[in-house]
């Protein structure tokens, strides 16, 4: 049995270094100074980078962030100070639901919902990686929220403050940290979704814009339209951005267990 | 059988110990019937006594006769057990604390409470206490008032040079004083304490219970404590609770209430005697 559960584990671990290996040495041949600092190049022309996609994607995911990081602290808020059980309870149900629903469903939902009608912009790109962070900031907040110790409220209760002073002035700012941790995995998550970017900001010019009422462009699809090209040169390129967006989730992960570790010092836990 | 213990305490010896003279205290607290129960399950059953002002009324006890459940209800943090129900009347200075009209957080601005396990907040020391103080809008001389509140809790002269630093540095005696500053930060009137020195050593205790006395000048103070040399050191009244068991029901029942010398040396109740003289308890 622990023979068995061993083996298991190296395989999980395994795959996730197959991976790592196998897009490192695919792409790092195009990694260059160039590449983060140039723009596509023009079609049929040689060179070219991922600068506008970097920015475009960095765009994207700050505007989400800006949406779904009150909306689901609130939430959290809400279900762990406010919420009565019988209301807590059905709505953890529907952000686990919203949590695990496929990108793509939220992808033609937005594109129903704002592009039909419209055109793509970095809006609806925006709306849609907030639906998918929204749910993870929320469950987040929620479980760093709950290791706030009761002894805690009850002092800042027994001071004769009210309940909404008490979440600004000692439970958040002793729970930022945790905060941040699911917000950045939220982000890693987001920065990396293809599905709804499909629909909302696919068709986009090779150069820098920081316009979000437009189409912007990203690192999802710059790599899937690369992947999809006759020319190696851009099979190349884009092994290389997933390899940046690999190493930006690991980066982040990383920061985010920091952060964590960091929060629950704070706690004294 | 259960018995209904009201009765109003010899007041007169406290004040003697005091040699205050025969002035006549005022009472800060009247409760009559006070009975609470946790769904079906009775905490404490018809409790009548008055809680005087700028004396330290002690409540002893053996565990689970509902001390704390009886303190809570001083400042409403009962309110918050979910299906914690509350009858009889708790009258603060004349009028109802559970009155319809009452909020329960302007009570428990008025009535401070510390609780058994030092629970600081996760900031400064100097923010531990100002922040009181700072959301209720007393921001006027914040930096005398946190110095005030921290002389006043003994606790000034080991903190003065670090009061940027986390509260959790402190030692747990240094935590409890730290708990009390804040709690007289705002200015209460009442100061109810939950055991507050159960989980400390002997020397950090001894600093909390010298404190009590300074404090009695400016405060009333209600402390529970299972720790009957405790209440004797410190209190002016004691009142002593038990568990009264009457087939499946068990409740917790004001046995006595008189002058703290009274219920350590001649206690009218048999149960009192047996308790305080460490036959059962």
């Amino acid at each position: 049995m622990e023979a068995l559960a061993t083996v298991a584990t190296l395989l999980a671990v395994g795959v996730l270094a197959i991976v790592v290996i196998s897009v490192s040495l695919r792409g790092a041949g195009a990694l260059s100074w160039d590449f983060f600092t140039q723009p596509q190049a023009l079609f049929g022309q040689p060179g070219g980078g991922i600068a506008n996609a970097l920015i475009g994607t960095a765009l994207l995911v700050l505007l989400a962030t800006a949406m779904a990081l009150p909306v689901g602290v609130l939430t959290a808020v809400y279900l762990t100070e406010f919420a009565p059980k019988r209301i807590r309870v059905p709505i953890q149900v529907v952000l686990d639901v919203l949590a695990g629903l496929p990108t793509i469903v939220i992808g033609i939902f937005v594109y129903a919902l704002l592009v039909i009608g419209h055109t793509q912009s970095g809006y609806a790109v925006a709306f849609a990686l907030a639906v998918i962070m929204l749910p993870l900031i929320a469950r987040a907040t929620q479980e760093v929220l709950l290791l706030v110790p009761s002894t805690l409220r009850e002092a800042s209760l027994a001071l004769g403050v009210r309940r909404w002073r008490i979440v600004l002035g000692v439970i958040l700012p002793s729970t930022v940290g945790g905060i941040l941790t699911g917000t950045v995995l939220a982000i890693a998550r987001a920065a990396g979704d293809t599905a709804p970017l499909l629909f909302t900001s696919s068709i986009f010019a090779n150069s820098v814009q920081t316009d979000v009422t437009k189409a912007l462009p990203n690192i999802p699809v710059l790599i899937f339209t690369y992947s999809e090209q006759p020319d190696p040169a851009l099979h190349e390129q884009a092994w290389a951005a997933a390899l940046v967006l690999m190493a930006f989730v690991l980066i982040a992960s990383l920061a985010a267990k920091g952060l964590l570790a960091q929060s629950r010092r704070r706690l004294g836990r | 059988m259960t018995a209904v213990f009201t009765m109003a305490p010899v007041i007169d010896v406290a004040q003697a110990r005091r040699g205050a003279g025969p002035v006549q205290r005022e009472a800060v607290f009247d409760i009559q019937g006070l009975t609470v129960s946790y769904g079906r399950l009775t905490a404490v059953s018809d409790v009548g006594l008055e809680i005087y002002r700028n004396l330290i009324t002690a409540v002893i006890g053996p565990s689970g006769c509902g001390k704390s459940t009886f303190i809570r209800c001083l400042n409403r943090m009962n309110d918050l057990v979910p299906g914690a129900r509350v009858e009889g009347q708790i009258l603060y200075h004349g009028g109802d604390l559970y009155a319809s009209g009452i909020d329960p957080v302007e009570v428990r601005r008025r009535i401070g409470m510390v609780f058994q396990k030092a629970n600081p907040f996760p900031k400064s020391i100097y923010d531990n206490v100002a922040w009181g103080p700072r959301v209720l809008g007393m921001k006027k001389d914040l930096d005398e008032r946190v110095e005030r509140a921290l002389r006043d809790a003994a606790l000034w002269e080991e903190v003065k040079d670090r009061l940027k630093k986390n509260a959790l540095s402190l030692s747990g005696g240094q935590q409890q004083r730290l708990c009390i500053a804040r709690a007289i930060a705002v200015e209460p009137e009442v100061l109810l304490l939950d055991e507050p020195a159960s989980a400390l050593d002997p020397i950090a205790t001894s600093a909390i219970e010298e404190l009590m006395h300074e404090l009695k000048r400016d405060y009333t103070l209600v402390i529970v404590t299972h720790n009957m040399q405790q209440a004797a050191r410190v209190a002016d009244l004691t009142a002593f609770f038990s568990l009264e068991v009457d087939g499946a029901r068990r409740s917790g029942v004001l046995v006595e209430y008189d002058a703290t010398e009274k219920i350590f040396t001649n206690p009218t109740d048999k149960r009192t005697e047996d308790y305080v003289t460490g036959r059962f308890g």
